[in-house]
């Protein structure tokens, strides 16, 4: 079977799909892609599923060996990527042959990477998806030496799909939110001053969650809730007064007054968002 | 069956959040369930899944095949009706706990700051009927209602980095289990040697929101040997029903 050879991981390299739907009873996160957007527009290139697993990449690019020709493709983040150490353009279709390599450089823009392959990488499907997440599937992350196989594939003409990109998705600031269910536990004054301020993404950021750090905003008496429902996107208030931006890989409840609710427009391009980078939320 | 006042509103683009009041109370979550099945029974085309917690239920919709207005309405219309699905499973499952000090590791300090002996800590534990509110935290993680008053222990000031798989523990009102290594503040009384979740099946838990769920006390050696029998596959976990 036609494989592709890991030969570094980078920082942190995992199989992602569209994510774990309808097992939330279970106490199962969601998971998948951190930017959809990205990760959709990478399979859309190659003509593939929108339920194929890709490889997100973030912040350091991994190398890998092809063993076969195919085609790939290479979206959201910019990390310089290149085939033989020559750069390749991102959101096109790129051709590789056998024994090329693909490294990555200086990390331009953006957080993730998503790299998709024709037809589609071989990995373990648990609970109805490939999606990386620790204790549920634990083998569909990147580990240097190992060997991914890739789903055969008719050879056909190349694909010379074009997409349109959308230039604000990995520049703007602005996170699209809606209100969240206690948005009304915050004072007019703390509700102003969420959307007249700038936040900046801290160093607590991951999948599971990016912490943000801007004006303080403590909610009175508002910690006696009930442990509630949380989706990616949610925006919880920790009793500290910082608002926590849960993402894909959240819990499926939490006991922080939820006060906003990015959209999906707004958790795809909070994706793209690392250490220290400004946000400001808008609301819709 | 008491039908309680709820509200509705949008939580993201893609779910209906409907809420009832909010307090602990198995009258809410048995009036919560019976409408999620009448929900999920008449709308199963249209929604994705549905999903509860002590005072609210979400139901997951895309927005291509209904829109968040129309889902509203309907889902009003189906309130507003009598509702009759009967939302208990009568699950009782019998979840054996080695309250061993092993274990137990925060036992001792109950014990004092309570002034009840370990004894009479466990009996406590063991003699009530408690009921699966939902799942949440954690994969398999059940949020268990009906601790006796006695044992309402505040959670640790400071998180333990890591807390074994199956440990038993108290938090506030609430006691459960850990069903995976974790970090986590509630205070450990035992451990459970059952495995509450496991990806590899379908469904990943066999508990349910509405069960009921009974503590067995078991010995070191039991312990050892139930988990002898889990490894080797020799074991199955039963509910009785009533």
């Amino acid at each position: 079977m036609n494989s592709i050879e890991v030969l570094s991981t980078g920082f942190f390299s995992t199989f992602q799909d569209r994510g774990r739907r309808g097992y939330r009873k279970f106490g199962v996160p969601l998971s998948g892609v951190m930017d959809a957007y990205s990760a959709g527009l990478a399979n859309m290139l190659l003509n593939n599923s929108e339920d194929a697993p890709v490889i997100e990449i973030t912040l350091q690019g991994s190398t890998l060996k092809f063993n076969c020709s195919t085609l790939i493709s290479i979206t959201g983040a910019d990390m310089s990527p290149m085939i033989n150490g020559k750069a390749v353009d991102r959101n096109k279709v790129i051709v590789v042959k056998a024994g090329d390599q693909l490294s990555f450089g200086k990390l331009i823009s953006g957080c993730r990477s998503y790299l998709a392959i024709k037809g589609g990488f071989e990995c373990e499907k648990i609970l109805e998806s490939y999606s990386y997440y620790p204790g549920i599937a634990d083998n569909n992350i990147l580990k240097a030496g190992m060997s991914i196989k890739i789903r055969e594939q008719r050879h056909q003409n190349e694909i010379h799909a074009s997409v349109k990109i959308d230039e604000d998705h990995l520049a703007s600031i602005q996170i699209e939110v809606q209100r969240g269910p206690e948005f009304k536990w915050l004072s007019t004054h703390q509700q102003k001053t969420l959307f007249e301020n700038d936040f900046k993404v801290s160093a607590k950021n991951n999948r599971m969650g990016y912490q943000v750090e801007g004006p303080i905003m403590k909610i009175e008496n508002g910690f006696d809730m009930l442990t509630a429902i949380t989706i990616p996107g949610t925006v919880q208030l920790t009793p500290l007064g910082n608002p926590i931006v849960l993402m894909r890989d959240c819990q499926t409840t939490g006991g922080y007054p939820r006060i906003l609710q990015l959209t999906e427009k707004g958790i795809n391009r909070l994706a793209q968002k690392k250490t220290n980078d400004p946000i400001r939320f808008q609301l819709i | 069956m008491k039908k309680f006042a709820v509200t509705y509103k949008p939580f993201g683009e893609t779910a209906l959040l409907i809420e009832w009041p909010s307090k602990i109370d198995e009258e809410i979550l048995f009036d919560i369930l019976s409408f999620q099945k009448e929900i999920e029974s008449t709308l199963f085309e249209k929604i994705d899944e549905t999903f509860n917690t002590y005072n609210s239920l979400a139901v997951f919709f895309n927005p291509e095949i209904i829109s968040y207005e129309k889902l509203l309405e309907s889902v009003k219309q189906l309130r507003k009706g009598e509702q009759i699905a009967d939302p208990h499973s009568g699950n009782v499952w019998e979840i054996p706990v080695c309250y061993d000090p092993f274990f137990g590791i925060d036992l001792e300090a109950i014990s004092k700051t309570k002034k009840i002996p370990i004894d009479e800590l466990t009996e406590l534990h063991l003699g009530n009927t408690y009921t699966v509110y939902f799942t949440g935290f954690l994969p398999g993680f059940l949020y268990l209602g009906g601790l006796s008053e006695k044992l309402f222990i505040p959670r640790k000031e400071t998180l333990r980095s890591k807390i074994l798989k199956g440990a038993v523990a108290i938090g506030g009102y609430q006691t459960g289990i850990y069903p995976q290594e974790s970090p986590g503040g509630w205070n450990i009384i035992g451990n459970c040697p059952i495995p509450l979740f496991d990806a590899s099946k379908n469904p990943p838990t066999r508990i349910h929101a509405g069960d009921k769920v009974k503590f067995v006390s078991i010995s070191k050696e039991e312990y050892d040997l139930l988990k002898e029998k889990i490894n080797s596959g020799d074991f199955v976990l039963n509910a009785l029903s009533i």
